[in-house]
Protein backbone atom coordinates (compact mmCIF):
# COMPACT_ATOMS: atom_id res chain seq x y z
CA UNK A 1 0.00 0.00 0.00
CA UNK A 2 1.01 3.57 -0.70
CA UNK A 3 2.86 4.49 2.25
CA UNK A 4 4.79 7.40 2.21
CA UNK A 5 3.38 11.20 0.23
CA UNK A 6 6.88 13.27 -0.56
CA UNK A 7 4.42 16.33 -0.30
CA UNK A 8 5.35 19.77 -1.51
CA UNK A 9 7.33 21.30 1.34
CA UNK A 10 6.18 23.57 4.05
CA UNK A 11 6.92 27.00 5.57
CA UNK A 12 8.34 29.98 3.43
CA UNK A 13 10.18 27.69 1.16
CA UNK A 14 7.07 26.07 0.03
CA UNK A 15 5.17 29.40 -0.33
CA UNK A 16 7.85 30.57 -3.12
CA UNK A 17 8.07 26.83 -4.76
CA UNK A 18 4.02 27.22 -4.75
CA UNK A 19 4.46 29.42 -7.60
CA UNK A 20 5.48 26.99 -9.80
CA UNK A 21 9.21 28.74 -10.30
CA UNK A 22 12.00 26.19 -10.56
CA UNK A 23 14.37 26.30 -7.91
CA UNK A 24 17.65 25.41 -8.09
CA UNK A 25 19.50 22.75 -6.50
CA UNK A 26 20.43 24.49 -3.44
CA UNK A 27 16.94 25.78 -2.27
CA UNK A 28 15.99 21.52 -2.99
CA UNK A 29 19.01 20.64 -1.18
CA UNK A 30 17.18 22.82 1.41
CA UNK A 31 13.69 21.19 1.43
CA UNK A 32 14.70 17.88 0.62
CA UNK A 33 12.36 15.31 2.28
CA UNK A 34 13.27 11.88 4.05
CA UNK A 35 12.45 10.40 0.80
CA UNK A 36 14.23 11.63 -1.53
CA UNK A 37 17.23 11.78 0.43
CA UNK A 38 18.42 7.98 -0.37
CA UNK A 39 18.60 9.89 -4.38
CA UNK A 40 19.97 12.86 -3.40
CA UNK A 41 23.79 11.71 -3.18
CA UNK A 42 22.92 10.15 -7.04
CA UNK A 43 21.36 12.84 -8.32
CA UNK A 44 22.88 16.34 -6.37
CA UNK A 45 26.90 15.30 -7.66
CA UNK A 46 25.91 15.26 -11.35
CA UNK A 47 23.03 17.97 -11.55
CA UNK A 48 22.37 18.69 -15.22
CA UNK A 49 25.88 19.80 -16.23
CA UNK A 50 27.78 16.25 -15.79
CA UNK A 51 24.75 15.33 -18.66
CA UNK A 52 25.20 15.18 -21.36
CA UNK A 53 21.72 13.61 -22.50
CA UNK A 54 18.27 15.04 -21.32
CA UNK A 55 14.98 13.85 -21.19
CA UNK A 56 11.48 15.74 -20.77
CA UNK A 57 9.49 14.78 -18.96
CA UNK A 58 5.64 16.64 -18.44
CA UNK A 59 4.16 15.83 -15.18
CA UNK A 60 0.26 16.83 -14.03
CA UNK A 61 0.43 19.15 -11.68
CA UNK A 62 -2.92 19.85 -9.57
CA UNK A 63 -2.41 22.17 -7.01
CA UNK A 64 -5.85 22.87 -5.29
CA UNK A 65 -4.58 25.87 -3.08
CA UNK A 66 -4.22 27.99 -6.30
CA UNK A 67 -6.15 25.89 -9.64
CA UNK A 68 -8.95 24.54 -10.17
CA UNK A 69 -8.05 22.41 -12.76
CA UNK A 70 -4.99 20.09 -13.36
CA UNK A 71 -2.14 21.65 -15.59
CA UNK A 72 1.23 20.39 -16.90
CA UNK A 73 4.58 21.24 -16.30
CA UNK A 74 7.46 20.41 -18.12
CA UNK A 75 11.10 19.36 -16.52
CA UNK A 76 14.27 18.05 -18.34
CA UNK A 77 16.01 15.68 -16.55
CA UNK A 78 19.33 13.74 -16.89
CA UNK A 79 18.67 10.82 -19.34
CA UNK A 80 20.53 7.43 -17.57
CA UNK A 81 20.51 4.11 -19.33
CA UNK A 82 19.71 2.95 -15.34
CA UNK A 83 17.22 5.30 -14.40
CA UNK A 84 13.27 4.79 -13.60
CA UNK A 85 11.10 7.10 -14.49
CA UNK A 86 10.85 7.56 -10.54
CA UNK A 87 14.17 8.43 -10.31
CA UNK A 88 13.63 11.01 -12.95
CA UNK A 89 10.39 12.34 -10.75
CA UNK A 90 12.97 12.22 -8.05
CA UNK A 91 15.38 14.17 -9.84
CA UNK A 92 13.07 16.69 -10.42
CA UNK A 93 12.30 16.85 -6.37
CA UNK A 94 15.55 17.03 -5.31
CA UNK A 95 17.03 19.37 -7.98
CA UNK A 96 14.24 21.59 -9.97
CA UNK A 97 11.16 21.83 -7.60
CA UNK A 98 10.46 20.90 -4.69
CA UNK A 99 6.63 21.33 -5.23
CA UNK A 100 6.36 18.43 -6.72
CA UNK A 101 4.19 15.53 -4.60
CA UNK A 102 4.44 12.36 -5.61
CA UNK A 103 4.38 9.05 -3.79
CA UNK A 104 6.87 6.12 -3.12
CA UNK A 105 8.73 3.84 -0.74
CA UNK A 106 10.66 0.79 -1.45
CA UNK A 107 12.19 1.50 -5.19
CA UNK A 108 11.88 -2.42 -5.83
CA UNK A 109 8.40 -3.10 -7.33
CA UNK A 110 7.02 -3.97 -3.92
CA UNK A 111 5.44 -1.73 -2.12
CA UNK A 112 3.04 -0.77 -5.16
CA UNK A 113 3.11 2.98 -3.54
CA UNK A 114 4.28 4.69 -7.35
CA UNK A 115 1.63 3.57 -9.72
CA UNK A 116 1.30 6.43 -12.22
CA UNK A 117 0.21 6.64 -15.82
CA UNK A 118 3.32 7.12 -17.64
CA UNK A 119 2.39 7.79 -21.49
CA UNK A 120 -1.32 6.80 -20.57
CA UNK A 121 -0.46 3.25 -19.51
CA UNK A 122 -0.56 2.38 -15.64
CA UNK A 123 2.51 1.37 -14.67
CA UNK A 124 4.64 1.25 -11.31
CA UNK A 125 7.31 4.33 -11.94
CA UNK A 126 10.26 2.12 -10.05
CA UNK A 127 9.65 -0.23 -12.75
CA UNK A 128 10.07 1.94 -15.83
CA UNK A 129 13.21 2.30 -17.69
CA UNK A 130 13.18 6.17 -18.71
CA UNK A 131 15.64 5.10 -21.70
CA UNK A 132 12.69 2.93 -22.99
CA UNK A 133 10.37 5.87 -23.42
CA UNK A 134 13.07 7.88 -25.01
CA UNK A 135 13.39 10.36 -26.99
CA UNK A 136 10.38 11.49 -24.87
CA UNK A 137 8.73 13.36 -23.85
CA UNK A 138 7.58 11.20 -20.76
CA UNK A 139 4.00 12.16 -19.38
CA UNK A 140 3.40 11.63 -16.06
CA UNK A 141 -0.37 11.65 -14.90
CA UNK A 142 -1.63 10.06 -11.40
CA UNK A 143 -3.72 6.81 -11.34
CA UNK A 144 -6.74 6.88 -13.39
CA UNK A 145 -10.45 6.41 -12.27
CA UNK A 146 -9.03 7.99 -8.77
CA UNK A 147 -9.80 11.40 -7.26
CA UNK A 148 -6.44 13.32 -7.15
CA UNK A 149 -5.58 15.04 -3.80
CA UNK A 150 -2.47 16.72 -4.92
CA UNK A 151 -0.36 16.54 -8.39
CA UNK A 152 0.49 12.82 -8.87
CA UNK A 153 -1.16 11.80 -5.49
CA UNK A 154 -4.40 10.28 -5.37
CA UNK A 155 -7.29 9.03 -2.91
CA UNK A 156 -7.21 5.34 -2.61
CA UNK A 157 -9.66 5.68 0.15
CA UNK A 158 -12.76 3.56 -2.01
CA UNK A 159 -10.58 0.65 -2.73
CA UNK A 160 -9.46 0.37 0.60
CA UNK A 161 -13.03 0.47 2.01
CA UNK A 162 -14.37 -2.07 -0.87
CA UNK A 163 -11.24 -4.09 -0.21
CA UNK A 164 -12.36 -4.82 3.54
CA UNK A 165 -15.80 -5.54 2.26
CA UNK A 166 -15.09 -8.75 0.99
CA UNK A 167 -13.23 -9.87 4.77
CA UNK A 168 -9.58 -10.82 3.16
CA UNK A 169 -8.25 -12.73 5.88
CA UNK A 170 -9.04 -16.33 7.54
CA UNK A 171 -12.14 -17.11 8.08
CA UNK A 172 -13.22 -19.72 10.35
CA UNK A 173 -16.10 -20.84 12.14
CA UNK A 174 -13.42 -22.08 15.29
CA UNK A 175 -10.18 -21.89 15.38
CA UNK A 176 -8.17 -25.14 16.62
CA UNK A 177 -6.27 -25.22 19.75
CA UNK A 178 -2.45 -24.05 19.54
CA UNK A 179 -1.66 -27.61 21.06
CA UNK A 180 -3.36 -28.94 17.73
CA UNK A 181 -0.56 -27.58 15.92
CA UNK A 182 -1.01 -25.31 12.58
CA UNK A 183 -2.95 -25.57 9.82
CA UNK A 184 -1.00 -28.42 6.96
CA UNK A 185 -1.26 -27.35 3.50
CA UNK A 186 0.00 -29.08 0.66
CA UNK A 187 2.13 -27.88 -1.90
CA UNK A 188 -0.49 -28.40 -4.50
CA UNK A 189 -3.13 -26.34 -1.96
CA UNK A 190 -0.68 -23.64 -1.65
CA UNK A 191 -0.26 -23.37 -5.61
CA UNK A 192 -4.39 -22.91 -5.96
CA UNK A 193 -4.00 -19.80 -4.38
CA UNK A 194 -0.11 -17.92 -4.17
CA UNK A 195 -0.70 -16.22 -7.48
CA UNK A 196 -3.48 -14.10 -6.39
CA UNK A 197 -1.19 -13.82 -2.79
CA UNK A 198 1.08 -11.89 -4.87
CA UNK A 199 -0.83 -8.87 -4.94
CA UNK A 200 0.82 -5.30 -3.46
CA UNK A 201 -2.63 -3.34 -3.76
CA UNK A 202 -0.73 -0.67 -6.23
CA UNK A 203 -3.86 -0.31 -7.81
CA UNK A 204 -2.55 -0.09 -11.64
CA UNK A 205 -5.41 -2.59 -12.45
CA UNK A 206 -8.26 -0.56 -10.91
CA UNK A 207 -6.77 2.46 -13.07
CA UNK A 208 -6.47 0.15 -16.59
CA UNK A 209 -10.14 -1.06 -15.51
CA UNK A 210 -12.99 1.47 -17.51
CA UNK A 211 -15.98 -0.46 -15.37
CA UNK A 212 -13.93 0.95 -12.16
CA UNK A 213 -13.84 4.22 -13.65
CA UNK A 214 -17.69 4.40 -15.33
CA UNK A 215 -19.32 2.36 -12.57
CA UNK A 216 -18.81 3.82 -8.85
CA UNK A 217 -19.78 1.05 -6.41
CA UNK A 218 -17.83 -1.79 -8.77
CA UNK A 219 -15.57 -3.88 -6.20
CA UNK A 220 -12.91 -4.06 -8.52
CA UNK A 221 -9.85 -6.42 -9.82
CA UNK A 222 -7.59 -6.54 -6.84
CA UNK A 223 -10.30 -6.87 -4.28
CA UNK A 224 -11.88 -9.53 -5.86
CA UNK A 225 -8.59 -11.55 -6.22
CA UNK A 226 -7.52 -10.71 -2.94
CA UNK A 227 -10.99 -12.24 -1.91
CA UNK A 228 -10.74 -15.19 -4.55
CA UNK A 229 -7.02 -15.96 -2.08
CA UNK A 230 -8.97 -16.94 0.64
CA UNK A 231 -11.46 -18.37 -1.23
CA UNK A 232 -9.38 -20.55 -2.44
CA UNK A 233 -7.30 -21.02 0.58
CA UNK A 234 -7.79 -24.64 2.75
CA UNK A 235 -7.60 -23.27 5.94
CA UNK A 236 -10.03 -20.17 5.23
CA UNK A 237 -14.16 -21.33 5.54
CA UNK A 238 -15.73 -17.83 4.89
CA UNK A 239 -16.31 -18.24 1.11
CA UNK A 240 -20.31 -18.74 1.62
CA UNK A 241 -20.19 -14.71 3.33
CA UNK A 242 -17.99 -13.28 0.97
CA UNK A 243 -20.49 -14.39 -1.68
CA UNK A 244 -23.13 -12.16 0.13
CA UNK A 245 -20.58 -9.28 -1.29
CA UNK A 246 -19.33 -10.76 -4.64
CA UNK A 247 -22.46 -12.10 -6.32
CA UNK A 248 -23.96 -9.39 -6.28
CA UNK A 249 -24.00 -6.52 -9.41
CA UNK A 250 -21.36 -4.87 -8.06
CA UNK A 251 -19.04 -7.56 -6.99
CA UNK A 252 -18.54 -9.97 -10.42
CA UNK A 253 -21.29 -9.13 -12.49
CA UNK A 254 -20.49 -5.66 -13.34
CA UNK A 255 -16.90 -6.73 -14.47
CA UNK A 256 -17.07 -6.84 -19.00
CA UNK A 257 -14.14 -9.05 -18.98
CA UNK A 258 -12.12 -6.11 -20.72
CA UNK A 259 -9.04 -8.22 -19.44
CA UNK A 260 -6.87 -4.94 -19.03
CA UNK A 261 -5.87 -5.44 -15.25
CA UNK A 262 -4.28 -9.17 -15.98
CA UNK A 263 -1.95 -7.39 -18.76
CA UNK A 264 -1.11 -4.23 -16.62
CA UNK A 265 -0.06 -6.22 -13.50
CA UNK A 266 3.36 -6.08 -11.92
CA UNK A 267 3.08 -8.94 -9.90
CA UNK A 268 1.05 -11.49 -12.36
CA UNK A 269 -1.51 -12.16 -10.25
CA UNK A 270 -4.75 -12.08 -13.20
CA UNK A 271 -7.41 -10.31 -11.58
CA UNK A 272 -9.47 -11.04 -15.05
CA UNK A 273 -8.74 -15.04 -14.46
CA UNK A 274 -10.20 -14.69 -10.72
CA UNK A 275 -13.01 -12.65 -10.97
CA UNK A 276 -14.13 -15.60 -14.78
CA UNK A 277 -13.62 -18.29 -12.35
CA UNK A 278 -15.96 -16.76 -9.75
CA UNK A 279 -18.58 -15.92 -11.90
CA UNK A 280 -18.68 -20.12 -13.14
CA UNK A 281 -18.62 -20.88 -9.13
CA UNK A 282 -21.32 -18.50 -8.26
CA UNK A 283 -24.08 -19.33 -11.67
CA UNK A 284 -23.03 -22.99 -10.04
CA UNK A 285 -24.06 -22.10 -7.15
CA UNK A 286 -27.31 -20.69 -8.34
CA UNK A 287 -28.32 -23.12 -10.04
CA UNK A 288 -27.73 -25.32 -7.05
CA UNK A 289 -29.82 -22.87 -5.03
CA UNK A 290 -32.34 -23.35 -7.58
CA UNK A 291 -32.66 -27.45 -8.19
CA UNK A 292 -32.01 -27.98 -4.47
CA UNK A 293 -33.41 -24.86 -2.43
CA UNK A 294 -32.59 -27.17 0.37
CA UNK A 295 -29.48 -27.78 0.41
CA UNK A 296 -26.64 -25.32 2.01
CA UNK A 297 -24.12 -23.67 0.02
CA UNK A 298 -21.46 -25.32 -0.08
CA UNK A 299 -17.44 -24.53 -0.32
CA UNK A 300 -17.07 -25.73 -3.53
CA UNK A 301 -20.15 -24.19 -5.10
CA UNK A 302 -18.90 -20.75 -3.85
CA UNK A 303 -15.08 -20.83 -4.36
CA UNK A 304 -15.64 -23.24 -8.08
CA UNK A 305 -13.12 -25.49 -5.75
CA UNK A 306 -13.64 -29.06 -7.11
CA UNK A 307 -11.34 -31.04 -4.59
CA UNK A 308 -12.15 -33.34 -1.69
CA UNK A 309 -12.91 -31.61 1.67
CA UNK A 310 -14.24 -32.69 4.88
CA UNK A 311 -17.92 -32.53 5.39
CA UNK A 312 -17.52 -30.69 8.42
CA UNK A 313 -16.34 -27.73 6.76
CA UNK A 314 -19.30 -27.68 4.22
CA UNK A 315 -21.25 -27.58 7.47
CA UNK A 316 -19.57 -24.69 8.78
CA UNK A 317 -19.72 -22.57 5.57
CA UNK A 318 -23.43 -23.51 5.53
CA UNK A 319 -23.82 -22.20 9.14
CA UNK A 320 -22.09 -19.25 8.25
CA UNK A 321 -23.89 -18.04 5.50
CA UNK A 322 -27.34 -18.13 7.51
CA UNK A 323 -26.30 -16.02 10.12
CA UNK A 324 -26.81 -11.94 9.18
CA UNK A 325 -24.53 -9.93 7.81
CA UNK A 326 -22.49 -7.90 10.29
CA UNK A 327 -23.43 -4.05 10.97
CA UNK A 328 -20.10 -2.63 9.73
CA UNK A 329 -20.09 -4.34 6.26
CA UNK A 330 -21.51 -2.06 5.10
CA UNK A 331 -19.53 -0.81 1.60
CA UNK A 332 -18.79 2.81 1.50
CA UNK A 333 -19.96 4.79 -1.78
CA UNK A 334 -17.94 8.01 -0.53
CA UNK A 335 -16.17 8.45 -3.90
CA UNK B 1 -16.03 11.35 17.65
CA UNK B 2 -16.13 14.78 19.22
CA UNK B 3 -19.05 16.77 17.45
CA UNK B 4 -16.73 19.84 17.25
CA UNK B 5 -14.71 17.91 14.33
CA UNK B 6 -15.07 18.47 10.94
CA UNK B 7 -14.17 16.24 8.84
CA UNK B 8 -11.65 17.20 6.05
CA UNK B 9 -12.77 17.45 2.74
CA UNK B 10 -10.08 18.09 0.29
CA UNK B 11 -10.43 19.76 -3.06
CA UNK B 12 -10.12 16.58 -5.22
CA UNK B 13 -10.12 16.97 -8.63
CA UNK B 14 -12.20 14.56 -10.34
CA UNK B 15 -11.06 13.40 -14.24
CA UNK B 16 -14.57 12.16 -16.34
CA UNK B 17 -14.55 9.36 -18.66
CA UNK B 18 -14.63 10.66 -21.97
CA UNK B 19 -17.26 8.75 -23.75
CA UNK B 20 -14.88 7.95 -26.51
CA UNK B 21 -12.46 6.31 -24.33
CA UNK B 22 -12.37 2.58 -25.58
CA UNK B 23 -10.60 4.48 -28.51
CA UNK B 24 -7.26 5.38 -26.38
CA UNK B 25 -6.30 1.65 -26.72
CA UNK B 26 -5.98 -1.13 -28.83
CA UNK B 27 -7.01 -3.35 -26.40
CA UNK B 28 -10.07 -1.39 -25.30
CA UNK B 29 -11.53 -0.83 -28.73
CA UNK B 30 -10.59 -4.59 -29.32
CA UNK B 31 -13.03 -5.09 -26.03
CA UNK B 32 -15.65 -2.45 -27.44
CA UNK B 33 -16.05 -5.14 -30.62
CA UNK B 34 -16.31 -8.26 -28.82
CA UNK B 35 -18.97 -6.77 -26.69
CA UNK B 36 -20.93 -5.18 -29.96
CA UNK B 37 -20.38 -8.06 -32.26
CA UNK B 38 -22.66 -10.28 -30.11
CA UNK B 39 -25.36 -8.31 -31.82
CA UNK B 40 -24.34 -10.26 -34.95
CA UNK B 41 -24.99 -13.45 -32.73
CA UNK B 42 -28.34 -12.10 -31.81
CA UNK B 43 -29.06 -11.06 -35.29
CA UNK B 44 -28.10 -14.95 -36.33
CA UNK B 45 -30.24 -16.17 -33.86
CA UNK B 46 -33.41 -14.25 -34.91
CA UNK B 47 -32.67 -14.85 -38.62
CA UNK B 48 -32.77 -18.80 -37.96
CA UNK B 49 -36.21 -18.10 -36.03
CA UNK B 50 -37.40 -16.19 -38.96
CA UNK B 51 -36.17 -19.08 -41.44
CA UNK B 52 -38.08 -21.87 -39.38
CA UNK B 53 -41.24 -19.24 -39.08
CA UNK B 54 -41.15 -18.94 -43.03
CA UNK B 55 -40.80 -22.81 -42.71
CA UNK B 56 -43.92 -23.20 -40.82
CA UNK B 57 -45.83 -20.72 -43.33
CA UNK B 58 -45.53 -23.58 -46.16
CA UNK B 59 -43.30 -23.85 -49.08
CA UNK B 60 -44.19 -21.09 -50.90
CA UNK B 61 -43.25 -18.65 -47.59
CA UNK B 62 -39.73 -20.46 -47.52
CA UNK B 63 -39.07 -19.57 -51.52
CA UNK B 64 -39.97 -16.28 -50.79
CA UNK B 65 -37.59 -15.61 -47.71
CA UNK B 66 -34.53 -18.00 -49.81
CA UNK B 67 -35.29 -15.20 -52.44
CA UNK B 68 -34.53 -12.10 -50.08
CA UNK B 69 -31.39 -14.32 -48.58
CA UNK B 70 -29.95 -14.19 -52.11
CA UNK B 71 -30.31 -10.45 -53.05
CA UNK B 72 -26.91 -9.11 -53.37
CA UNK B 73 -27.37 -6.33 -50.43
CA UNK B 74 -28.29 -8.99 -47.64
CA UNK B 75 -25.72 -11.51 -49.44
CA UNK B 76 -22.91 -8.57 -48.68
CA UNK B 77 -24.90 -7.36 -45.11
CA UNK B 78 -24.41 -11.20 -44.10
CA UNK B 79 -20.77 -11.28 -45.15
CA UNK B 80 -20.02 -8.78 -42.67
CA UNK B 81 -21.83 -10.52 -40.00
CA UNK B 82 -20.06 -13.62 -40.55
CA UNK B 83 -17.13 -11.64 -39.82
CA UNK B 84 -18.23 -10.32 -37.13
CA UNK B 85 -19.46 -13.44 -35.70
CA UNK B 86 -16.07 -15.49 -36.53
CA UNK B 87 -14.19 -12.37 -34.68
CA UNK B 88 -17.01 -13.06 -31.73
CA UNK B 89 -16.29 -16.34 -31.45
CA UNK B 90 -12.23 -16.73 -31.51
CA UNK B 91 -12.19 -14.05 -29.29
CA UNK B 92 -14.30 -15.90 -26.89
CA UNK B 93 -13.20 -18.98 -26.93
CA UNK B 94 -9.61 -17.64 -26.66
CA UNK B 95 -11.02 -16.61 -23.50
CA UNK B 96 -12.47 -19.35 -21.95
CA UNK B 97 -9.03 -21.16 -19.97
CA UNK B 98 -9.42 -17.90 -18.22
CA UNK B 99 -13.11 -18.80 -16.51
CA UNK B 100 -12.75 -22.72 -17.06
CA UNK B 101 -10.29 -24.69 -14.46
CA UNK B 102 -10.21 -28.04 -15.23
CA UNK B 103 -8.38 -30.72 -13.66
CA UNK B 104 -7.05 -33.99 -14.79
CA UNK B 105 -5.59 -36.72 -12.02
CA UNK B 106 -5.26 -33.81 -9.74
CA UNK B 107 -3.20 -31.70 -12.20
CA UNK B 108 -4.81 -28.61 -13.90
CA UNK B 109 -4.94 -28.33 -17.64
CA UNK B 110 -3.62 -26.35 -19.42
CA UNK B 111 -4.97 -23.37 -20.99
CA UNK B 112 -4.01 -24.76 -24.36
CA UNK B 113 -5.74 -27.96 -24.08
CA UNK B 114 -9.14 -25.78 -22.56
CA UNK B 115 -8.57 -23.76 -25.73
CA UNK B 116 -8.24 -26.57 -28.17
CA UNK B 117 -11.22 -28.51 -26.61
CA UNK B 118 -13.65 -25.53 -27.98
CA UNK B 119 -12.14 -25.28 -31.25
CA UNK B 120 -12.66 -28.88 -31.72
CA UNK B 121 -16.29 -28.94 -30.49
CA UNK B 122 -16.68 -25.90 -32.77
CA UNK B 123 -15.54 -27.95 -35.54
CA UNK B 124 -17.29 -31.21 -34.23
CA UNK B 125 -20.28 -28.80 -34.46
CA UNK B 126 -19.69 -27.35 -37.56
CA UNK B 127 -19.46 -30.71 -39.56
CA UNK B 128 -23.08 -31.80 -38.26
CA UNK B 129 -24.05 -29.14 -39.63
CA UNK B 130 -22.43 -28.98 -43.07
CA UNK B 131 -23.46 -32.99 -42.68
CA UNK B 132 -27.12 -32.02 -42.06
CA UNK B 133 -27.27 -29.23 -44.86
CA UNK B 134 -26.01 -32.10 -47.22
CA UNK B 135 -28.97 -34.31 -46.70
CA UNK B 136 -28.19 -36.20 -43.93
CA UNK B 137 -28.61 -39.90 -43.66
CA UNK B 138 -31.39 -39.97 -46.16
Amino acid sequence: MPLAVTTGSTGTAGAAGATGTPRGPAAAAATATVGATATAGATGTAGMAGATETIAIEVQRYRPEEETAPSWQRYEVPLRRDWMVLDGLNYIKDSLDGTLSYRWACRMGVCGSCGMMVNGKPVLTCATYLSALAPGPVRVEPLRGFPVIRDLVVDVRDFLDKLKSVKPWILRSEDKPLADGEYLQTPAELAEYKPYSMCINCLLCYSACPIYALEDGFVGPAAIALAQRYNLDTRDEGAAERLDVLSQHEGIWACTFVGECSTVCPKGVDPAGAIQRYKVAATAEWWRSLLLPWGKASRSAATGDDRGRSPSRSAAAGKEQAEPRPAGDERSRGR
Amino acid sequence: MNPAYRPHHPKWHRERMPIFWWLGRISYTKFITRELTSLAVGYAALLLLVEIGALARGEAAHARFLRFLAAPPVVAFHLLVCAALVFHSVTWLNLAPKALVLRLGGRRLPDWAVVSAHYLAWLAASAVVVWFLRGGAA
